[in-house]
C-alpha cells in the first residue's frame, strides 16, 4: 500500500489533489464523452442481432443479394462496427494520453512522491 | 511416422527451444509473471489472440457452422465484439493500477485479504474449469488427429499436460507469450490458406459459394434433407432459443473482459497506451479469423458435407477434413498441427493465470499479508502450483475420459467471469461508495449463481436413454429446472445486484482518499508499474 494515503485520514493526499484538479476533471470529461456513448451504442447494436434473429427470423431471412440474407449481412456489419469503434477509440486515446502526461508531470514536480515501486 | 505426428514434433521442438531461451530471462517476479512488462503492442495483441482463440473456436465453431449453419456464425460475431468491453473499460485501468492480477486493482481501495481471497477463488475456478474442458478436448482431439500413430487419449492428455507445465514452470510468461504468438500466426496462416482454397473451389465466385450454402444436402434419420444454411434457426429453436442466444451474448460480452488469462496479458506491456494498442491488434486478428469461419464452416458444409464429417470423427473434424478434401494429406497434417498448437497455447495461458493468482494473491497477500518472506519465494510458489494445477487437470481429464460432456465447462468459465469478476472490477473502478462487503458479496454470489444455475441446466440435468453410459450421461437424471445452457441472463444481474446490495446494506465506511487514489491511478497511469530493465 502506498505511503501517501497512510498518515492521517483527513489530510489531503497527492491523489486527492490530483482528483480535484481542473486537468483531471477535464480528462474524465474527455473520456466520458467518448466512452459512454460508444459503449451504449455497441451494446444496443450488438444485442439487436440476437434479438432480431431470435424474434424476427422471417424478417432476417429476406434475401438481399443472391442467397445472401439480412441476417448474414447484419452479422457481418458487426465486425465493421467493432473495428470502427476500436479505430475511433485509438484516435481519441491520443488525447487522453496527452492530458494524462500533463497531469503526471505536474503531480511529480509538485510532490516528492513516495510511490510504491 | 505419420505426417501430422512429424509436424506436432516440429512444433514441440520449436516451443521447447523458446522455453529454454525464456528460462534464462525469467528470474524475478516481474520477469516471471509479466515478462518484464516489455512486450510490444503488436506482440501482445497477437498473443492475446493466441491466448483467446481456443480449439473450441478453430475446430468447434467451424463444426457448428458446418452442421447448423448461420446460428454457428452468430457465435463468431460475439467473440470479436466482446473485445470492445475489454478495450473501452478494462484494459487501460487494469494496466495502470495493477501489478499481476485483477485483484491488485480491487485491493487498492478495499480490504485486501478478503477481496484477494475471493478473487483468487474465482480466478482459480474459471481457469481450472476452462482448462479441464480444454484438456478433455485436447486428449480426444490429439488421439483423433494422430489416429494410426498408436497414441491413446490418456497418452495425449499426459503429453499436453506435461508440455504446458514445462512452458509455464521454466519459461514463465515470456515463453507462454511466444508460444501464443507462434500459435496465432500459424492459426491465421492456416485459416487464410483454407479460405483461399475454399473460394478457389468455387472459382472465386461469391455468388456460387453463397448459392451452394443455400442448398446444403445431408441425411437426417435416413431421410435426405436440403436446407438453406444461411437461414437462422437451425440451432436455436423456440421456445428458449432466442433467450439462449441473448444469454450467451451477455456471457461473452461481459465475460471476456473478466477472463483471468486474458486480463494478465495486459500486465506484460510497458504502459496503458501499449495495452490499448495491443487490444486493437488483437481485434484485427480475432475479427479476421472469425470472418473467415464463414469459409471454414460453410466450406465444410458444402464441400465435405455433414454425412461424411459425421462418420469421420464428428463436428470437430470439420476443418481438418475440409483441408484434406481440398489439398490432401500434407495440408490435413498442417491443419492438425495448428489445432494442436492452439490447444497448447491456450492451456499454457490458463496455467500461468491460475498460478499467478495463487502465488501472488493467495500465498503472498492473503496468507503472508503482502510480505514476501524470502526473495524469489513468489516465483517458487508459482512454479510449484503450476505443477499442482497441471497434475490436477491431467488427472481429472483422464478420469472423465474422452466421451465426457464438458462443453458446459466453457459456458461456466464465461458465466463466472461475467457474473463475478466483471461487476466487481467495474464497480471498484467507477463507484465511489463501493466497499469490501459489496465486493465479497458480488464475487461470491456471481460464482455460486453461475455454478448453481449450470448444475440445474439442460447441460447437467436431463433424462438420458439407457444407451448413453458412463461420463457421457447427464449428472442429474431429471428434467432441467433452468431452461438455458448459458446462465448469464440471470447470473450477471445477480452478481451486480449482490455487489450493490452488499455495499448499501453494510455500514462499512468507504475511504474517499483511496477511491481518489484508484481513480487517479487507473485513469492517468500515475504511479503505474514500470517495465523492468532487460538483463
Amino acid at each position: 500500500m502506498p505511503d501517501a494515503t497512510q498518515p492521517d485520514q483527513n489530510a489531503q493526499t497527492m491523489w486527492d489533489r490530483v482528483a480535484a484538479s481542473h486537468e483531471f476533471k477535464d480528462l474524465m470529461a474527455t473520456k466520458k464523452i467518448f466512452i459512454i456513448p460508444a459503449f451504449v451504442f455497441f451494446l444496443v447494436y450488438y444485442f439487436l442481432l440476437p434479438i432480431l434473429v431470435g424474434y424476427a427470423p422471417q424478417f432476417m431471412s429476406i434475401k438481399v443479394w443472391g442467397n445472401v440474407n439480412l441476417a448474414y449481412l447484419f452479422a457481418l456489419s458487426q465486425f465493421a462496427m467493432a473495428w470502427t469503434i476500436a479505430g475511433l477509440y485509438v484516435r481519441a486515446g491520443d488525447d487522453f494520453d496527452e492530458i494524462s502526461k500533463d497531469i503526471i508531470d505536474e503531480a511529480l514536480t509538485h510532490e516528492n512522491v513516495k510511490g510504491d515501486k | 511416422m505419420s505426417a501430422p505426428l512429424i509436424m506436432f514434433l516440429i512444433f514441440i521442438a520449436i516451443t521447447l527451444a523458446i522455453t529454454y531461451w525464456a528460462s534464462k530471462r525469467s528470474s524475478g517476479s516481474s520477469a516471471y509473471f509479466a515478462a518484464g512488462r516489455r512486450i510490444r503492442s503488436w506482440q501482445n495483441g497477437v498473443a492475446v489472440a493466441g491466448d483467446y482463440m481456443s480449439a473450441a473456436s478453430f475446430l468447434g465453431i467451424a463444426g457448428i457452422i458446418a452442421f447448423q449453419g448461420y446460428d454457428g456464425f452468430m457465435f463468431s460475431v460475439s467473440w470479436l465484439v466482446a473485445y470492445l468491453t475489454v478495450l473501452l473499460v478494462i484494459a487501460e485501468p487494469l494496466r495502470n493500477a495493477g501489478k499481476y492480477t485483477m485483484a491488485d486493482v480491487l485491493a487498492y481501495r478495499l480490504k485486501p485479504r478478503p477481496v484477494r481471497a475471493m478473487a483468487s477463488l474465482s480466478t482459480l475456478t474459471v481457469s481450472t474449469f476452462y482448462m479441464i474442458a480444454q484438456m478433455v478436448g485436447a486428449g480426444a482431439l490429439v488421439a483423433l488427429l494422430l489416429k494410426g500413430s498408436g497414441i491413446s487419449y490418456t497418452t495425449a492428455v499426459i503429453g499436453v499436460g506435461i508440455l504446458m507445465i514445462v512452458y509455464v514452470v521454466f519459461g514463465g510468461m515470456l515463453a507462454t507469450t511466444w508460444v501464443q504468438i507462434i500459435k496465432a500466426i500459424l492459426l491465421m496462416a492456416g485459416t487464410f490458406l483454407l479460405s483461399i482454397l475454399v473460394m478457389s473451389h468455387f472459382h472465386f465466385s461469391f455468388a456460387a459459394f453463397f448459392d451452394a450454402i443455400g442448398h446444403v444436402t445431408y441425411h437426417d434419420k435416413g431421410q435426405e434433407v436440403v436446407k438453406d444454411f444461411l437461414q437462422p434457426g437451425l440451432r436455436y429453436k423456440p421456445p428458449y432459443g432466442p433467450l439462449e442466444l441473448i444469454s450467451l451474448g451477455l456471457a461473452l460480452i461481459f465475460g471476456t473482459a473478466g477472463l483471468p488469462h486474458i486480463l494478465v496479458r495486459f500486465y506484460t506491456v510497458p504502459d496503458a497506451k501499449t495495452a490499448r494498442h495491443s487490444v486493437v491488434w488483437a481485434m484485427a486478428l480475432i475479427g479476421s479469423f472469425y470472418i473467415m469461419t464463414t469459409f471454414l464452416g460453410f466450406g465444410a458444409a458444402t464441400i465435405v458435407g455433414r454425412d461424411f464429417i459425421g462418420t469421420h470423427g464428428g463436428t470437430n473434424m470439420s476443418a481438418p477434413l475440409l483441408a484434406q478434401a481440398l489439398a490432401g494429406d500434407i495440408f490435413f497434417a498442417f491443419i492438425c498441427a495448428i489445432a494442436f498448437a492452439t490447444i497448447l497455447a491456450v492451456v499454457a495461458g490458463l496455467t500461468i493465470s491460475a498460478t499467478t493468482s495463487f502465488a501472488h494473491d493467495f500465498w503472498t497477500n492473503v496468507i503472508y499479508n503482502g510480505v514476501e518472506r524470502k526473495p524469489g519465494e513468489e516465483v517458487r510458489v508459482a512454479r510449484i502450483s503450476a505443477f499442482v494445477v497441471g497434475a490436477v487437470a491431467i488427472t481429472i481429464a483422464i478420469v472423465l475420459g474422452p466421451t465426457a460432456n464438458v462443453a458446459f465447462l466453457v459456458a461456466l468459465a464465461f458465466a463466472v467471469a461475467a457474473s463475478a469478476n466483471l461487476p466487481v472490477i467495474l464497480l471498484s473502478i467507477f463507484w465511489r461508495r463501493f466497499n469490501t462487503t459489496g465486493a465479497v458479496a458480488g464475487l461470491g454470489v456471481g460464482l455460486i449463481a453461475s455454478i448453481g444455475l449450470i448444475l440445474v441446466s439442460p447441460s447437467l440435468m436431463a433424462i438420458d436413454p439407457p444407451t448413453v453410459t458412463g461420463t457421457a450421461r447427464h449428472l442429474i437424471q431429471a428434467k432441467a429446472w433452468f431452461p438455458l445452457e448459458n446462465p448469464g441472463i440471470l447470473s450477471i444481474p445477480l452478481g451486480f445486484l449482490a455487489a450493490i446490495l452488499g455495499t448499501l446494506l453494510s455500514h462499512e465506511p468507504t475511504s474517499t482518499h483511496k477511491f481518489n487514489e484508484l481513480l487517479v491511478r487507473s485513469n492517468t497511469g500515475l504511479g503505474a508499474e514500470k517495465a523492468t530493465a532487460s538483463h
